[in-house]
């Protein structure tokens, strides 16, 4: 057992020792696969920001119910206790019209805009919590208000969100498809250069198949490497891509402050960083896993 | 300790190096096989240290029979023998000292008993003081010498040489023959192969003589 350790720590010794002495072809692999692995991994990052953004933008689908410009407290009475009654209403909040003059004022920054309005636009509203959010439910209560008589217009408030929802899904797709052919493209940078390795090395496998190494002892190194050279491409990759958030959240930040708003793109997370330095390894272990079943067979001492 | 029984061992393409060759080599033997070169020395070397399977007959090593040996045993059968070829097979990439290891690493030694066990066969070999050296850096007889000491520093049961003094004057082949009894006193089967026979002539070995791959007599 301990003469087993020891050798899988000789082993993995000698190929850090490896990777160290070769460092410009070291690093250029590195640098190959991190860019590989930055592409999938960075728009993986894109589109999780994305979808938190609309998270938090249609938690609860709404429905606004616009009434009409000369709608009088009789009509808005009259509207709320359709609402009350209406069994897909699970509650409904008015809206006064001076008062959704008055946020508009506050949240937009258009108070000048507003001000020099002649009289209020906007209409009175009552937004709509419905009790179910299944999309045919929600367009079956949109449709049902739109028909009362002083409503001019129901918004239903998901729509865009479902539109962006479905674009998202389509991307996701695509970031599979990447982090296919990425994977691939990991794999056979792995499956060459440990070729290169065991052609360079040829002496000494056979040397040590003649002493009695067994398959094992010798495919071992070589598995380690490829599986340490993934590790350390995962780990260029999520640098990159962190690089690539740090300044895209600088100009984003520039961004916010015109508009007024606040937002800032998140890092990958601890637990998607783990699985893609696991990922990467694995792949790593599998590309060297690989070549060497393929080169090791042929090399027989005579 | 190896047995062969009507061993022939065709090569692809139809030479046949050994044909019929039965032979008995006991344990704690010293055996020298002579012959012209093509006789078939070095075939025979191979497969009675199962680098090559015979054609046909049966290699028996240890009751092992090789040539029913799974692919997965052999590298155990091997650890049996010490080795010492023709072309020495010397690791250029790494100093004397860890050239020895290499054996040591692969059955799996403990560090430190390994280094000690290293240092031990360079000393035996008088080459303590150049365990640091690049093999490239060590004179002819250095290097064999080297080839030996990564040979014995597992202690193997049967230490087998391919003309361990094949281009050595007879100076140093007369220290390398005093190496192999050495070992063959303390137990040590040692089979060599030669066509130098004054170097065979002093150490007064079993003698087996091959000829176009029969034994004669």
């Amino acid at each position: 057992m301990k003469a087993w350790l020891w050798q899988h720590r000789d082993a993995l010794a000698t190929t850090i020792a490896r990777l160290g002495r070769t460092p410009v072809a070291t690093l250029l692999n590195l640098g190959v696969i991190g860019a590989a692995l930055a592409l999938p991994v960075g728009l993986y990052v894109t589109l999780d920001n994305l979808r938190e953004f609309t998270r938090s933008l249609a938690s609860d689908p709404q429905l606004s119910v616009f009434l009409a410009l000369d709608a009088g407290k009789a009509a808005v009475e009259k509207t709320r206790a359709r609402l009350s009654q209406h069994p897909g209403v699970r509650d409904a909040r008015f809206v006064p019209r001076d008062q959704a003059l008055k946020e508009l004022k506050a949240s937009t920054g258009l108070g000048d805009v507003v001000d020099s309005l002649p009289q209020n636009p906007l209409p009175d509203a009552f937004v709509v919590l419905p009790r179910e959010r299944a999309p045919e439910a929600l367009e079956k209560l949109r449709d049902d208000i739109a028909g009362w008589p002083g409503v001019t217009h129901v918004q239903l408030d998901t729509a865009w969100a479902r539109r962006l929802e479905a674009g998202l899904k389509v991307a996701r797709l695509a970031v599979g498809l990447l982090t296919t052919l990425f994977a691939f493209a990991l794999v056979a940078v792995t499956f060459n250069t440990i070729r290169l390795q065991i052609l360079t090395r040829r002496e000494e496998i056979e040397v040590s198949k003649l002493i009695g190494a067994t398959d094992g002892f010798i495919r071992r190194p070589f598995l380690y490497f490829g599986a340490l050279q993934g590790l350390a491409g995962g780990i260029a990759a999520w640098a990159i891509v962190w690089v690539g958030v740090q300044l895209l959240n600088g100009a984003l930040a520039e961004l916010a402050v015109l508009y007024d708003a606040r937002f800032a793109l998140k890092p990958l997370g601890s637990g998607d960083s783990l699985s893609l330095l696991v990922f990467a390894a694995g792949l790593g272990w599998f590309g060297a896993w690989l070549s060497v079943s393929q080169h090791l067979a042929r090399i027989e001492p005579r | 300790m190896i047995s062969l029984s009507q061993v022939t061992k065709r090569y692809p393409g139809g030479y046949e190096a050994l044909r019929g060759v039965s032979l008995t080599v006991e344990s704690g033997e010293m055996a020298f096989i002579t012959g012209h070169s093509g006789a078939g020395k070095s075939t025979l070397l191979k497969v009675m240290a199962a680098i090559e399977r015979p054609s046909s007959g049966s290699v028996i090593v240890n009751g092992q029979n090789v040539g029913s040996l799974r692919a997965r045993a052999v590298p155990f059968l091997r650890r049996n023998f010490g080795l010492i070829f023709q072309d020495q097979k010397l690791l250029f990439d790494r100093s004397a000292f860890d050239n020895v290891m290499l054996p040591l690493s692969v059955i799996g030694f403990d560090r430190r008993e390994a280094a000690r066990r290293a240092r031990a066969a360079l000393d035996k070999v008088g080459l303590l003081a150049r365990e640091k050296a690049n093999p490239v850096s060590l004179s002819g007889g250095e290097q064999q010498r080297l080839a030996i000491a990564r040979a014995v520093v597992h202690r193997p049961a049967i230490l087998i040489a391919d003309e361990p003094t094949g281009n050595l004057d007879s100076v140093y082949a007369a220290e390398i023959g005093e190496l192999f009894r050495s070992f063959n006193q303390v137990g040590v089967t040692v089979v060599i192969a030669t066509h130098d026979m004054a170097f065979a002539a002093r150490l007064k070995p079993r003698l087996i003589a091959l000829d176009a791959g029969k034994l004669s007599a």
